[in-house]
């Protein structure tokens, strides 16, 4: 506590650049991301409150942001756990072909979004291969939540593995091996000593995930149907909107959408600089 | 005996990091793995704690054998030479992570880890981080992790390599302390052989995955059994032809064998100041190094150079000089084996009884 509070009062720092960078980093995020979102609140702000509610309240848009945050999270979290596992697979075995399998991982970021979600749709659809063999056991995945969770799956899975997968290789061998020598079996070697150290990097996966569903529209279109109340994503009711050139209410649904995101994210963030401050390395 | 080792080999790829060693150890006893890095030290420690299997041999603990015994019930307390403490734990909990495992009562838990806290003299930091610690408290944190499950053995794999020269000092003085208290059987790994010296009650020296000699520090540096030995205890020189330096010349040198000679068997000053003048020989100082305590000489005699001590009270000499030399001692080094040789002249010629 002490030292926190000498190091706040430092001079200055021997760093060069500190003014030039800065002013750039700032420079840099309003032309490409402040400007542009305030822009949302700008043309939002053209609504009298009524007008705004309604748009916003009605029972659509709300089964579409359920829609969009409840499959975002599940996929996120999904993400979180393989995400963990393929990470964990890479990084402690060696196997014939794992340089492959490496960069199969970022594939997902290079495919057009639209390709994905056709493919997608064409296997899991009920005459598609998987979905004809999934339909007889009453599991439907095209055309409804689920296979929009599939989609945001595909979408989010290279973040928490590339996240998760250079901590997980910078960890000390030799912790487990001393939480092993004062008589640690596996499981809680993995969950009392490893786990903790990537809970950081798990964290900031998952957020990335979530945020990238919660965006996500090109690769859903196609598998969910968008059937209202029911498989409608929120990023769709706004294309449908801005269709029938009703900007105001576009902007209106991004608006609330943007806000539930930033809150979202900071809370990931928060919790992410908690659990980091206790595992500071020297 | 507590701890017993028969015959252990381990190879890693074509490489023989552990070749046929055999040992035993008493109960109580702080034992000095020393040699030279590379050499096996770890990897012995390692098979000891059941972190690396051996290809073949045994080990036994109180006369059990272990071979087959997981790490994790060996009963064996290990401290890393990086302390590898668990960061995202405080001082209390890293102490605590063995009992916690044991199921030991929190009310159990709470007297262990304060018990610890003060033998290390870490009360009052149990709150703190590992990396809110120096090194040297690291260090001892990693030591009353390892003490907390009362092991009935503790290895050290290079305790003190990664702390600073002063504090190294210090803490090796408190661990042989708190290890004669605790009065529990250790091994540790080092390299350096002030520290084995200083520390241990025996040492276990390993070469190339052999182990050349165990013995008590002073048996070990007074009686040399191997030319390793005898080359890496001590600051020693090697002297090419022994036979020409007065008195080691015939007698039971083999003619192309080589010689050891440390510094304190050499006596170096003017001629009134060496006791028996009739086995020194001549020679000429070359350089004159200041070591602190004391002077180390580079002395010239025929075609040997040999180095000696020399105490900053004597009557200072200078580069160039002429003195004699006295040796008193050297080890003839054979292929394996090394011998002490007394010099023979060194008789008083006219022996005078008072």
């Amino acid at each position: 506590m002490k030292s926190s509070a000498s190091s706040k009062a430092k001079p200055r720092s021997i760093l060069p650049g500190f003014g030039i960078s800065l002013g750039f980093t700032i420079f840099y995020l309003s032309v490409l991301v402040i400007i542009p979102l305030a822009g949302i609140f700008v043309k939002t702000s053209g609504m009298t409150p009524g007008q705004f509610w309604d748009t916003v309240a009605s029972a659509r848009v709300i089964a579409s942001y359920k829609i969009s945050f409840m499959t975002s999270f599940f996929a996120a979290l999904i993400n979180l756990v393989f995400g963990l596992l393929i990470a964990w697979v890479l990084v402690r075995y060696r196997f014939p072909g794992k340089k492959l399998v490496d960069s199969l991982i970022d594939l997902p970021f290079a495919l057009p979004t639209a390709v994905a979600g056709i493919a997608l749709t064409a296997i899991y659809a009920p005459n598609g291969w998987i979905g004809s063999l999934l339909e007889p056991l009453g599991i439907k995945v095209a055309f409804t939540p689920l296979g929009i969770t599939l989609a945001l799956i595909f979408i989010g899975l290279p973040f928490v593995v590339r996240t998760v997968q250079p901590v997980l290789q910078d960890l000390d061998n030799e912790v487990e091996e001393a939480a092993v020598m004062l008589g640690a079996f596996r499981l809680r070697t993995f969950r009392r000593i490893i786990l903790p150290e990537l809970i950081p990097p798990l964290l900031t996966g998952f957020a990335l995930a979530f945020a990238r569903g919660i965006g996500e529209y090109g690769s859903v279109v196609f598998i969910s149907g968008n059937m209202p109340m029911k498989t409608e994503i929120a990023p769709l009711l706004i294309m449908t909107k801005l269709e029938q050139y009703d900007y105001k209410g576009a902007t209106a649904i991004a608006m609330v959408m943007l806000i539930i995101s930033f809150i979202l994210l900071l809370l990931i963030n928060y919790l992410q600089w908690r659990s980091n401050r206790r595992v500071i390395t020297e | 005996m507590h701890i017993e080792v028969r015959n252990i080999s381990k190879t890693f790829h074509g490489h023989k990091a552990v070749d046929n060693v055999s040992f035993s150890i008493e109960r109580g006893k702080l034992i000095g793995l020393l040699g030279p890095s590379g050499g096996g030290k770890s990897t012995l420690l390692r098979i000891l704690a059941g972190l690396e299997t051996p290809d073949s041999g045994d080990i036994f603990i109180n006369g059990k054998r272990v071979n087959d015994v997981q790490p994790q019930l060996r009963g064996i307390g290990f401290v890393f030479q990086n302390y590898a403490l668990f960061k995202h734990m405080n001082v209390f909990d890293n102490i605590a992570f063995g009992l916690t495992i044991r199921k030991a009562s929190k009310a159990e838990i709470k007297t262990r880890v304060g018990e610890l806290l003060d033998l290390t003299g870490l009360r009052g930091f149990e709150h703190r981080y590992p990396h809110q610690l120096s090194g040297g408290q690291r260090q001892r944190v990693a030591f009353a992790r390892a003490l907390a499950p009362k092991p009935d053995l503790l290895l050290l794999d290079e305790p003190f390599a990664a702390i600073d020269a002063k504090v190294r000092k210090e803490l090796r003085t408190w661990l042989k302390q708190l290890i004669g208290t605790l009065g529990i059987t250790s091994i540790f790994v080092t390299h350096d052989q002030d520290e084995a010296v200083e520390v241990a009650d025996e040492m276990l020296i390993v070469q190339k995955g052999r182990l050349e000699q165990q013995g008590s520090p002073v048996h070990i540096y007074t009686d040399p059994q191997t030319a390793f030995v005898a080359g890496f205890i001590g600051h020693s020189t090697v002297v090419e032809q022994p036979e020409s330096l007065r008195g080691f010349g015939g007698s039971s040198l083999t003619a192309g064998a080589k010689a050891l000679i440390r510094p304190e068997f050499v006596e170096v000053g003017r001629e009134r100041e060496i006791p028996f003048p009739s086995a020194a020989e001549k020679g000429k100082v070359r350089h004159i190094f200041f070591r602190g305590a004391h002077l180390e000489l580079d002395v010239e005699v025929g075609s040997n150079r040999l180095s000696a001590h020399r105490s900053l009270d004597q009557e200072p000499l200078q580069p160039g000089d002429e003195v004699s030399v006295l040796i008193h001692r050297l080890y003839v080094i054979s292929d394996e084996s090394a011998t002490i040789v007394e010099n023979p002249l060194k008789v008083d010629p006219l022996p005078v009884h008072i």
